[in-house]
């Protein structure tokens, strides 16, 4: 039986139960769609970040509706807020425990900068003490812009080598 | 309930050191620290000002005396005033007054603050230690010879110093102090200004 139209996409009925992929691709796959955040709300922008979570904005379209509050639990550390030195410390502990692969966003002007604190008392940028994978610019974001942070990140895992980061700090 | 203006001058007629102070709203007294706590005790039991509002310290710059002054506001929750009640810290390198901890409990934190914050000691404080910044912190950040970029200070887990060979360090101050006084700019539409404008981050502050 001859069909005009030549089917192009896996057909299990030709070639059995097996999908054949490249391993990265596959392990970047299952990783980026199952981001597991650390909210570690300190301020304002942790507002926003419930609100990412609820219904109107629903975070769990994009697999990361999982928020831990175990660090060895999570994957991606959402850092909303500022970021004071006394807190500094905490924060990288925080980091440490997480296991890796493990990444960062740094959510809103405070946690990229220090923001509108130019001040004795605030870390400027919490990229001085943990590498940050997205910067997310606005004072607080929009949920939206949270999300577009959250694609772009898993845009780049899927680009990286999935055993590069297995042992990194 | 009796009014402010007649707790104050009870207290005056008790105590000879004590004075008025210039108040623009609520009746102030200066009190000799060694008077602070009789003063303070006797507004609350017998004058009724039961509820202790605040406690602040205030610097008067680097070279005044007394340089510090504590600042207290006690409320009369059954007459519904406030009094205020100054103390001078005779010792300018070492400022000191008695804690009001034992007449009201609600003073601990508010001293703890003025610790932190001024280094004003509170003796017979239960727990003076730091509130706001960390215990191994150098400095007093409200004092007047306190940048507001901060000093240079190690941050206090050794660990992570050594995991992130960071520290606090002083703030960028692109454009000097940013103000919003009255007058100067429409504070409806406008952000806080730079007072100096001739410098920024990429143009060097021009030498004094």
């Amino acid at each position: 039986m001859v069909s005009p139209n030549t089917e192009l996409t896996y057909d299990s009925k030709i070639e059995g139960d097996v999908v054949v992929t490249r391993l990265d691709s596959a392990v970047n796959w299952i990783r980026s769609n199952s981001m597991w955040p650390m909210p570690m709300g300190l301020a304002c922008c942790a507002i926003e970040l419930m609100a990412v979570g609820a219904s109107r904005f629903d975070i769990a379209r994009f697999g990361s509706e999982v928020m831990r509050f175990s660090p060895k639990q999570s994957d991606v550390m959402i850092v909303a807020g500022t970021v004071t030195y006394k807190m500094s410390s905490a924060l990288r502990r925080i980091y440490d425990q997480m296991a890796a692969p493990k990444w960062v966003i740094a959510m809103g002007a405070c946690a990229s900068t220090g923001g509108m604190y130019r001040s004795y008392a605030v870390l400027q940028g919490v990229d001085r003490i943990v590498p940050v994978d997205v910067y997310v610019s606005g004072c607080p974001p929009r949920p939206e812009a949270l999300l577009d942070a959250l694609i772009m990140l898993q845009q780049k895992v899927k680009k990286e080598p999935s055993f590069s980061k297995l042992f990194s700090a | 309930m009796p009014a402010a203006s007649d707790a104050v001058a009870a207290v005056k007629a008790r105590w000879a050191g004590v004075t008025d102070r210039a108040s623009l709203d609520h009746p102030a007294i200066n009190v000799a620290a060694s008077d602070l706590l009789g003063v303070l005790g006797a507004l609350k039991d017998e004058h009724g000002f039961d509820m202790l509002v605040d406690v602040s310290g205030v610097d008067w710059s680097v070279g005044a005396s007394p340089r510090f002054t504590v600042v207290y506001h006690v409320f009369s929750t059954g007459g519904h005033d406030y009094v205020r009640v100054a103390a001078d810290c005779a010792d300018s390198a070492a400022p000191e007054v008695p804690s009001a901890t034992g007449i009201w409990p609600g003073a601990d934190w508010h001293e703890r603050e003025a610790f932190d914050m001024f280094g004003i000691r509170f003796t017979g404080h239960p727990d003076l230690r730091r509130i706001l910044m960390w215990d191994e912190y150098p400095h007093f950040p409200l004092r007047k010879d306190f940048p507001l970029a901060g000093i240079e200070t190690p941050l206090p887990d050794a660990e992570v110093v050594a995991e992130t060979k960071t520290g606090a360090i002083a703030a960028p101050m692109m454009g000097g102090p940013f103000v919003a006084a009255p007058g100067q700019i429409n504070m409806t539409e406008a952000e806080p200004r730079a007072k100096d404008e001739s410098w920024t981050e990429r143009r060097p502050k021009p030498e004094a």
